[in-house]
Parts: structure tokens; C-alpha cells; sequence
């Protein structure tokens, strides 16, 4: 699975994809693939807090769960509900459909800072060779 | 799926078909020392696979003890619950391995070769704990072997089990009642076929030499796939045994948990002569239990896992002993330990899940029951 270009990434393989002041935020393809069948998904409610680099939820497999890390600070102005209902989104869609929260972002030139597309692939390969 | 090429410690332990596994693409994990898979495709499709249609698994890591000579009936009697003198030849039981506490040292399966030969197969993680104990414990004329290298172990389970079988071998499969084995030849590899599982389905378990491992994963696997049978990991093993209620050393049961507690009464034959923790047992049946193993669905999302601790009315009142969600029923559930009062199905408990309480409540076990 393709990595968009245009978001970007933390090394605990959060992705954000800011558009102007807001941005959604999700999991990556290789978060999915290590964390195996998603069957459950807790995040928080609309008005939140996120603070970077500290956990707004949790992804659950089968076996374990797995805290979320906020890869931007921002107030939570939309949830996806889609979650509650079909947690396997994040297996089959991670990148699109299975967004988990939208923000508004307290710093827009946060999400600058993070890993762009082709650092982030060399950081997934160095991970993916290390395992 | 991509070929897993990290090896495993050196001091783990690997089954013959470890190189197989990790060519399937098996996510291995370290269980019980051995060097396992958890998964190939994903534990919700292979659980769904095991219920639905077959699933294969390699269970080679189980020991098997074989107890022999005149007074191997009396040995096997004398360390275990159930009562081995009733099995006929070629018939096998579920049973606890007892501490004279009456406790578990192990649960395992008994099988009965002759009067003088018995097997028991007990969990991968105790199988040097229970040679050793079973030793220890054998005042009689019976000689105790540990005999779990000599095998290979394959489970193939589900409703396709006998389909996907019977074209692989001339034993007649149908004829087999459940807990029931014979011997005969699959895909021309000699082997123990054994009506059992931990699964809740229908199925049989292979017992072979480990030199004919790779010929007989493979044909099972090729003889299944028109039938869409897939390898299944530990992790289905688990999702599927905790469907069926069934329970699992170091969860429901353990060194302080007896079997009235479990809810294993049924395995424990209190018309046997002694037999070690009999005596404790029968206070028990006396007295009553204090607490009682029970099932518990979540009534509403969340996910009450393994240590989660258990509330009725706010209050701290067990832990669940293994919960997760189950596949094949689209809810989440558990089992836990709860005072004996509050055992009843219908009554409302919480799940303490990180900072939440999340309300379940009591049903009766099993969860799933297979079709007969």
C-alpha cells in the first residue's frame, strides 16, 4: 500500500494530513499490518485536547491493545463513527476511510516538522529489516 | 505474506515444522518456550475457517507421557481426577493432574492404550513439571516415560474435518466417536487418529513421527484448500477453546483453583478410591465453593481481557481469567472468578478496562456449542 504524499508521518506510525488550519489523523499501513485484525477502537469525543506526542486512544487487535499517539497538538473537531462500527476499516483502508479523529491544529507548521513520505518509507524499511 | 526470517533464541525450542510455518508467513511468537505461530492470514479469518469449514494446526509443542506396566492403571488413578478405569481401549477423557491439595498441576487428556499402557497429553509449558510430579508421586510397579519428542502433533478441526480427512486415509473416520482413537496410516505416515480438540468442533488429532512432518502438513493443507480449510495459529487455538468454555492452565485453572471451582465436577469421580486432593474435594462438596468460575458477555463496547479486574456494585470482586473477543459470535467475552452468590447467569458485573468501568453480565458457559 502506497503512502500519500502529502501527509505526515511519526515514528510510532501515527499519520496526520494537515489541510490548512485542520488535519485528520490516523494509523499507517504498517501499524495495521504489525497489529493484526483491529476489532476494537477507542477515541475520544469531539472538544478534546491532544497534545503531541502524548496517547488519545487505543487500537485494539485480537491479542493487545495499543495506545495512539497524537503526532500534533490540536482540539478534536470530529470523530470518525465509522470506527465504532467496523474497527477492520483500519486493516483495509488505514490511509483513507479509517481516519480516527479530525483536529483543529494549535500550530499549523507542527505537522511540517514530522517525517514526510520517503522518510518515513526508509524509516518502515529499517524497521521491517530489523524484525 | 512475506517469509518471517528472524530466528528465534537459541535456548527455544522448535517443533519439526518450524521452517514450514515461517514459509506460510506465521507471525512466531515465543509460547512456553517453543518457538510458535500466532497467525498466518489473521486470527479473526482462521477462527472463522475452524468454524465454518477446517482449520490446521500444529500442536507438536504438547507433551505426551506414557505410563507403563502392571500398575499403570493405579498410577494414572492415583494422580488424577477422572476416572481412568472406566475408559475402554482406544478411548480417551479429559482429566486434572491433582495436587493433594486438590489443585491442578495440570489438565491433559488420558488415553488408554491396554490395561497396562496409558498416554497422557498434557500442555507444552508443564510437560516437564508433570514427568517430573507424576515420578515423584509413582509408588507403584509402572514406569513413567516422556515420550513428547517422539511425536509430531497436528490438529485438523472443524465441521469438513472428516471430507478433508477420510480421502488421506483407509481408516473408516465416521465410525469414530468423539474421545475415541484408532491407528492407521494418513497419507501413508503410521499415526495415532484421535477424535479430540480444543476447539469445539468436530475434528481429529495426529499423532506421528516427527520425520514425516513436512509430507503430512502439507498434504492435509493441499487436501483442504478446495475446501478452504486453512493453517491456523495460536491465536485462533485460543479464540476458539475460550468460545467453547473451555479452560486454559494459568487462567482458570491453576495450583489454587480446584475443580469445583472450575466447574469441572464433572471430571472429578469421587467414586475412585484415593486419589491425591480427593479428600480436600469432598470438604469442599460439603461445605460448598466460594467462588465459582463463570461466562460473562460485555453489554456494551469494550473489550474485558486477561487480569481485567471484575466489580459488582463498584466493588472489586475477581479478575477476569481470559477474555477477548470471539469471532464467531460478534460479542466480547470472558470468563472470571466470581463469589459463589453471585454466580448466576443474568447478573449484571462490570469490567474495570483502564480508566472505565464497563457493565457485562453473567451467562452460561459455553458461549458456542457446535451443531450436533
Amino acid at each position: 500500500m502506497a503512502y500519500p504524499n502529502d501527509y505526515r508521518y511519526t515514528s510510532e506510525h501515527e499519520w496526520v494530513a494537515p489541510q490548512g488550519g485542520q488535519a485528520r489523523i490516523g494509523i499507517t499501513d504498517f501499524a495495521q499490518k504489525q497489529l493484526g485484525d483491529i476489532v476494537f477502537v477507542e477515541l475520544p469525543a469531539v472538544g478534546a485536547e491532544l497534545v503531541a506526542g502524548q496517547a488519545f486512544g487505543t487500537v485494539e487487535s485480537v491479542k493487545a491493545v495499543s495506545e495512539v499517539f497524537a503526532p500534533v497538538s490540536g482540539k478534536v473537531t470530529a470523530v470518525n463513527a465509522a470506527l465504532a462500527q467496523s474497527p477492520e476499516l483500519i486493516n483495509t483502508d488505514p490511509h483513507g476511510n479509517a481516519w480516527m479523529v479530525a483536529v483543529e491544529l494549535s500550530d499549523p507548521a507542527q505537522a511540517g516538522k514530522l517525517m514526510d513520505r520517503a522518510a518515513y518509507e526508509k524509516f518502515v524499511a529499517e524497521e521491517e529489516a530489523s524484525h | 505474506m512475506s517469509e518471517n526470517p528472524t530466528p528465534a533464541p537459541s535456548s527455544t525450542r522448535r517443533t519439526a515444522l518450524n521452517a514450514a510455518h515461517r514459509r506460510l508467513g506465521g507471525k512466531m511468537v515465543p509460547f512456553g518456550g517453543w518457538d510458535m505461530p500466532v497467525e498466518y492470514s489473521g486470527i479473526v479469518p482462521e477462527h472463522r475457517a475452524v468454524r465454518e469449514r477446517a482449520g490446521l494446526f500444529d500442536v507438536s509443542h504438547m507433551g505426551e507421557l506414557s505410563v507403563q506396566g502392571r500398575d499403570a492403571l493405579q498410577l494414572v488413578q492415583y494422580v488424577t481426577s477422572n476416572d481412568a478405569g472406566r475408559l475402554s481401549l482406544d478411548q480417551a477423557q479429559y482429566s486434572g493432574l491433582m495436587t493433594a491439595q486438590g489443585t491442578f498441576v495440570d489438565d491433559m487428556l488420558v488415553h488408554k492404550f491396554s490395561d497396562n499402557h496409558y498416554w497422557l497429553v498434557v500442555n507444552a509449558s508443564n510437560c516437564d513439571k508433570d514427568f517430573d510430579y507424576i515420578c515423584e508421586q509413582n509408588r507403584f510397579d509402572a514406569q513413567v516415560v516422556n515420550v513428547s519428542d517422539g511425536y509430531s502433533q497436528l490438529a485438523i478441526q472443524g465441521p469438513l474435518s472428516v471430507k478433508i480427512l477420510q480421502p488421506l486415509t483407509s481408516v473408516a473416520l465416521a465410525p469414530i466417536k468423539y474421545y475415541w482413537f484408532t491407528t492407521g496410516k494418513v497419507l501413508g505416515v503410521d499415526c495415532i487418529i484421535a477424535r479430540t480438540g480444543y476447539t469445539g468442533e468436530d475434528g481429529f488429532e495426529l499423532y506421528f513421527d516427527p520425520e514425516h512432518s513436512e509430507r503430512v502438513w502439507q498434504g492435509l493443507l493441499d487436501a483442504g484448500a478446495a475446501d478452504g480449510m486453512l493453517p491456523c495459529g495460536l491465536g485462533a487455538r485460543n479464540t476458539l477453546r475460550l468460545e467453547a468454555g473451555m479452560a486454559l492452565y494459568g487462567h482458570e485453572i491453576d495450583a489454587t483453583t480446584t475443580p469445583l471451582e472450575a466447574g469441572l465436577g464433572w471430571i472429578t469421580k469421587m467414586s475412585k478410591p484415593y486419589f491425591l486432593g480427593k479428600d480436600v474435594i469432598e470438604r469442599q462438596a460439603q461445605q460448598g465453593v466460594e467462588r465459582k468460575l463463570i461466562g460473562f458477555e460485555m453489554t456494551a463496547p469494550g473489550i474485558g481481557r486477561d487480569g481485567y479486574p471484575v466489580l459488582h456494585g463498584g466493588k472489586p470482586v475477581g479478575q477476569v481469567t481470559s477474555g477477548g473477543p470471539a469471532p464467531a459470535l460478534n460479542k466480547n467475552i470472558g470468563m472470571a472468578y466470581v463469589p459463589s452468590a453471585l454466580a448466576v447467569p443474568g447478573t449484571g458485573i462490570e469490567i474495570q478496562i483502564r480508566t472505565r468501568t464497563v457493565p457485562a453480565r453473567i451467562v452460561p458457559l459455553p458461549f458456542y456449542k457446535r451443531a450436533r
